[in-house]
């Protein structure tokens, strides 16, 4: 069983956005740049399949420009067999993400596809479920337990109700939660041993993918601040400080 | 002229708040009609309660033994084929909206703009990214239909209208796959008020130590009339199941009250609760981030402290 991962490449977690005074977007230049963790997720959920036995081979996939490789290349190390780099300078949006990954499936014919719920750049949630439909194909979206078995996957999703379990037939499209599991360390070795693994490399242009986009952003803001609150100093305090908004 | 579809959220029979905040942002667009539909192996009830709702034009249901439950790969398409017609399709921005939105814009063949904070022209919203740290202005084609998620925080639910809208059973011609198929839902059970949509919550973090001491959590929450909420460290750790957590990841809330306790302040959580009409934080640590976006502020220990409250309330 083949599955093909989708490896995003993103804003590090831990750096501070900071919008643009003149609007246009959010500071990147000379921001750490990591993979998006839900994709870190995507990516171990998979390779444990292959260590399990149940998949024999994975796929990271990769959409963006020609330096992308070198973010390829960590997804090679942690224990991708090979990566799909979909070459573009544009920014994709998820629909046309989700266009591009149905052309990789139709050329590599995998029984699954993992994806992260979300990137944490545009939090849009969008790419699994767009693929899966357009695939015409189950998605669980949003998991956190993932077992594969006679054909089928058994999905735990983490709803707000709780914990939703269902049943998908394969192919099909996964999401990752953060609970799923904690992605692997890179050790220095794979590090090496990435460096021989194949990148293919394919031109967004060849793949005949409509890259019309429906959405413009026209303008990025900082977001509204709370203004600075005050501190009490015993809970006699805090309790009339509530009583007196009317809280308590 | 906008003609707006709103998908109704349910569980158990009965309508999810999320649907008449939703309802509040179809408002703001300023539409000509806004229907909500109800898909449902028995939507009656749901369907009357969505009716109440003020500003509805109409009800729609959808009566299907499939719809038994929330699956996207059920749904979508036939609120795909329901969004004939229709300018907008708008779904609450919740696990049910997110799971089931973009499949049925992918259908459509249209993006989708997620958690939409603000209507600025039908066709104009304004929506979070880097977890709420930058907002953009969305443009969306004004040719294709709108599919967009609610972000329920940002909206006030829509309130009680004088009479009930019309009830209308929609006949949907569609095949629906049967590759996807519900097994079970483990659902906390709980007398305490919703965390989504409470006017009070009290969350605990990691400070709060184990799954056992969480029960001064859940008193103290008890005691004000509060839904309990906590953060990814508390889960993570063990302490409360995952439906209880508060941030980007979890739930995002807009309670009235929110009382962060032995919660640092992760920008991760705080963007789940930077709606809230007051935030209280207690923390042992001064120099909690938390502090930062507090309206009001405690330093202490919180095993001294919950006792303390409960005595001053009296």
């Amino acid at each position: 069983m083949k599955i093909l991962v989708g490896y995003k490449r993103v804003v590090d977690y831990n750096v501070r956005i900071q919008v643009k005074p003149d609007g246009t977007g959010v500071v990147t230049d000379g921001v750490k740049l990591s993979a998006n963790p839900f994709d870190d997720i995507a990516l171990e959920e998979a390779l444990r399949l292959r260590e399990k036995g149940v998949a024999t081979e994975v796929i990271v996939v990769g959409i963006g420009p020609a330096d992308l490789t070198a973010h390829l290349r960590n997804g090679l190390a942690m224990g991708a067999n090979r990566a799909i780099h979909v070459v573009t300078a544009d920014a994709v949006q998820p629909l046309t993400a989700a266009r591009v990954f149905l052309k990789l499936i139709e050329k590599e014919q995998p029984e699954l596809v993992i994806l992260g719920k979300q990137a944490i750049d545009d939090d849009a949630n969008q790419t699994g479920q767009m693929l899966a439909a357009l695939w015409d194909r189950p998605q669980a979206t949003f998991a956190s337990r993932v077992d594969i078995a006679d054909g089928k996957a058994t999905v735990t999703r983490e709803v707000d109700a709780g914990l939703e379990v269902i049943e998908a037939e394969l192919p099909a499209v996964i999401t990752t939660d953060l609970r799923l599991n904690e992605p692997r360390f890179i050790k220095l070795p794979d590090i090496m041993k990435a460096k021989s693994k194949p990148i293919d490399s394919i031109e967004f242009g060849s793949l005949g993918v409509e890259a019309h986009d429906h959405l413009r952003t026209t303008h990025y803001a900082a977001p509204a601040k709370r203004s600075k609150g005050v501190m009490v100093k015993d809970a006699a305090e805090l309790v009339a400080a509530l009583k007196q908004k009317g809280l308590l | 002229m906008s003609k707006i579809l709103v998908i109704a959220e349910h569980l158990g029979g009965k309508l999810n708040s999320s649907t008449a905040r939703a309802v509040s942002a179809a408002a703001a667009v300023k539409a000509d009609a806004i229907d909500v539909l109800v898909l449902s192996d028995a939507p009656d009830a749901i369907a009357a309660e969505a009716a109440k709702i003020d500003g509805v034009s109409r009800v729609l249901t959808i009566a299907r033994s499939d719809n038994a439950h929330a699956l996207a790969t059920v749904l979508a398409p036939q609120i795909a084929k329901a969004a004939a017609g229709y300018s907008h399709v708008f779904v609450p921005s919740t696990t049910f909206g997110k799971d089931i939105a973009p499949r049925v814009a992918a259908l459509l063949g249209v993006a989708q703009v997620s958690d939409v904070m603000s209507v600025e022209a039908a066709h104009t919203f304004k929506r979070p990214i880097y977890a709420g740290n930058a907002i953009i202005t969305v443009e969306a084609d004004a040719s294709h239909t709108v599919v967009a998620t609610i972000r329920s925080a940002s909206w006030a639910a829509a309130g009680n209208a004088a009479s009930s809208a019309p009830i209308e059973a929609l006949a949907i011609d569609v095949t629906l796959p049967t590759h996807t198929r519900f097994v079970e839902l483990k659902q906390g059970s709980s007398d305490r008020p919703d965390l989504q949509s409470a006017s009070k919550v009290v969350s605990g973090g990691r400070g709060v130590g184990s799954k056992e001491n969480f029960e001064i959590i859940y008193k103290f929450a008890d005691r004000i009339g509060a839904a309990v909420g906590a953060s990814r460290a508390a889960v993570d750790a063990g302490y409360v199941p995952s439906e209880l957590q508060v941030g980007q990841t979890g739930k995002i809330i807009a309670p009235e009250l929110y009382m962060a306790i032995g919660i640092s302040g992760a920008i991760q959580h705080l963007t789940g609760i930077k709606d809230a009409g007051t935030i209280v934080a207690i923390n042992k640590d001064g120099e909690a981030p938390i502090f930062e976006i507090a309206d009001i502020g405690l330093v202490g220990d919180l095993f001294k402290l919950i006792p303390e409250l409960e005595q001053a309330i009296g």
